[in-house]
């Protein structure tokens, strides 16, 4: 078959099909459509402004080592004047974080960025293998989900940056569409789509690969030659996810428009003002201070729940009050810092090594 | 055996743990082979013995096409794959979500299972399935 030339310089030979556009396109031209179209998305949603710090989540694998070479780029190319760090959160998974955090720390001497690494055994004082030894590998993902969620908001307080960015990507967003359809949770499936977010009470939050798709950030960091580690969590399978994960692998091998077609309807969902007020008012958790729609916020609950040797039963509403009956809790439960006010920054500076 | 190819495969992405965990691998592939992609009578990878085997007497019909990368999803399938097959082929193809390039070409500009293989060709598979 005789090589295709790029349909943009008409020149190079092409080297990608572009699952969006069905353009062919050659690796220069590639790099630099890539790189703009995110950047139109950060300009676009206004997602900056000069002065802002911000925090790149990074955990080693191929989206936010992406992200991260991105952010550094297009910082530099067009001035945006940000600070830039990178975050990463240490479950406690031996074997599996250990190794992902080597590669940021590679990064961080490759993009020449601080790095702030927080754990779980910091903050929470369990490790996830911890928490898997005592309630075995059933509810697991819920309490990694909360728990790195907060990790990141405390990490960056922490940083004192003003935004997190984060690598999803658009076939992130699309299966989350998926799901949150699946599961009729039709209130949060504006939220899912909005490129920013931002609580009451905490810092942005950002998807700068919101249009990029999957395949061509793969194919991005593998013609970059980026260092990046890939490898399933040990404790994960997240089956529902994987299921339309799977579903939706299959529509895009048929049609590869389907994963912006998704995300633009996920986008279209009218959210009802009464869907909208069904949702709890914020306020912010008794113990620890972090936004939250009940007394305590969900670390502080699941973390309660730990302690008490009741962790299954905190999953729901119910199980809560159960535990509620159960008596008061112990005074000596811990309170997670919210780094809200903390003088120093501890930040580890790219050492010259 | 006269014009057997040398192919250089490399798995990574986290496809490289259904494969013994190896990373760069190479197979000997004969210049025609089964139609229907039987590979049990053909060269055996090169980590295997290389006396070559006789693939003159196939079982199967005996009708032949020249090797081409659907043939060669099979052979990784029935020769070096160590697990979970479902993970790696569906449908008689690469299963969606796992990006394959042709000599540092995505796959899909080059015909993909129907691309005619050649001597000393590279071929990566990535998965994208394993977290970001
Ligand atoms: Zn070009
Ligand atoms: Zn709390």
């Amino acid at each position: 078959m005789a090589p295709t030339s790029c349909s943009l310089c008409r020149d190079a030979k092409a080297i990608l099909k572009r699952p969006k556009t069905g353009q062919q396109i050659c690796k220069n031209c590639f790099f630099f459509v890539f790189e703009t179209e995110v950047h139109h998305t950060i300009t676009e949603s206004e997602l900056f402004k000069p002065g802002d710090r911000v925090a790149i989540g990074a955990s080693g694998g191929k989206d936010s080592t992406v992200l991260a070479y991105v952010m550094k780029t297009l910082n530099e190319r067009y001035n945006y004047g940000l600070d830039l760090f990178l975050l990463s959160i240490d479950e406690g998974i031996t074997g599996y974080r250990d190794d992902s955090l080597e590669t940021v720390k590679r990064n961080q001497q490759q993009y020449d960025m601080p790095l702030k690494i927080l754990s779980y055994d910091e903050l929470y004082g369990w490790t996830m293998d911890a928490i898997v030894e005592q309630i075995g590998k059933k509810n697991n993902c819920t309490f990694c989900g909360v728990f790195r969620r907060q990790a990141l908001d405390r990490g960056a307080a922490s940083l004192k940056v003003d935004h997190i960015v984060t690598g999803h990507n658009a076939d992130d967003i699309a299966e989350t569409v998926l799901m949150n359809i699946m599961r009729g949770d039709i209130a949060r499936l504006g939220r899912c789509t909005s490129i920013c977010t931002q609580g009451e009470d905490t810092i942005k939050r950002s998807k700068p690969f919101k249009y990029a798709y999957e395949k061509e950030i793969v194919m991005y960091a593998y013609f970059k030659k980026l260092d990046y580690f890939s490898t399933e969590c040990i404790y994960s399978p997240d089956a529902y996810r994987g299921h339309a994960r799977t579903f939706l692998k299959d529509l895009e091998a048929a049609r590869p428009s389907a994963i912006i077609d998704i995300i633009h309807s996920g986008e279209a969902f009218e959210v009802k003002e009464e869907i909208k007020a069904a949702q709890k008012a914020q306020q912010t958790c008794k113990r620890c201070g972090y936004m939250s729609s009940n007394d305590l916020c969900k670390a502080c609950t699941l973390l309660e729940g730990l302690e008490r040797g009741m962790a299954s039963s905190v999953i729901t509403d119910r199980a809560r009050k159960n535990m509620d009956a159960m008596g008061p809790a112990p005074d000596n439960i811990r309170t997670i810092p919210l780094f809200r006010s903390t003088p120093t920054i501890a930040v580890e500076l790219p050492s010259q090594s | 055996m006269a014009g057997t190819m040398m192919i250089k495969i490399v798995f990574s992405g986290g496809l490289e743990l259904l494969f013994g965990n190896e990373r760069n691998q190479s197979v000997l592939i004969p210049p025609f082979v089964p139609s229907d992609n039987s590979t049990h009578s053909s060269l055996s990878s090169s980590s295997e013995s290389s006396t070559p085997s006789s693939y003159n007497d196939t079982p199967s019909t005996g009708e032949t096409k020249a090797a081409d990368l659907e043939y060669l999803i099979y052979h990784l399938r029935d020769h070096l794959l160590k697990e979970r097959p479902e993970l790696f082929m569906e449908n008689g193809t690469i299963r969606p979500g796992i990006l394959v390039l042709i000599n540092n070409t995505d796959w899909e500009l080059e015909g993909e299972g129907s691309y005619q293989l050649c001597n000393n060709d590279e071929i990566v598979f990535i998965s994208t399935l394993h977290g970001g």
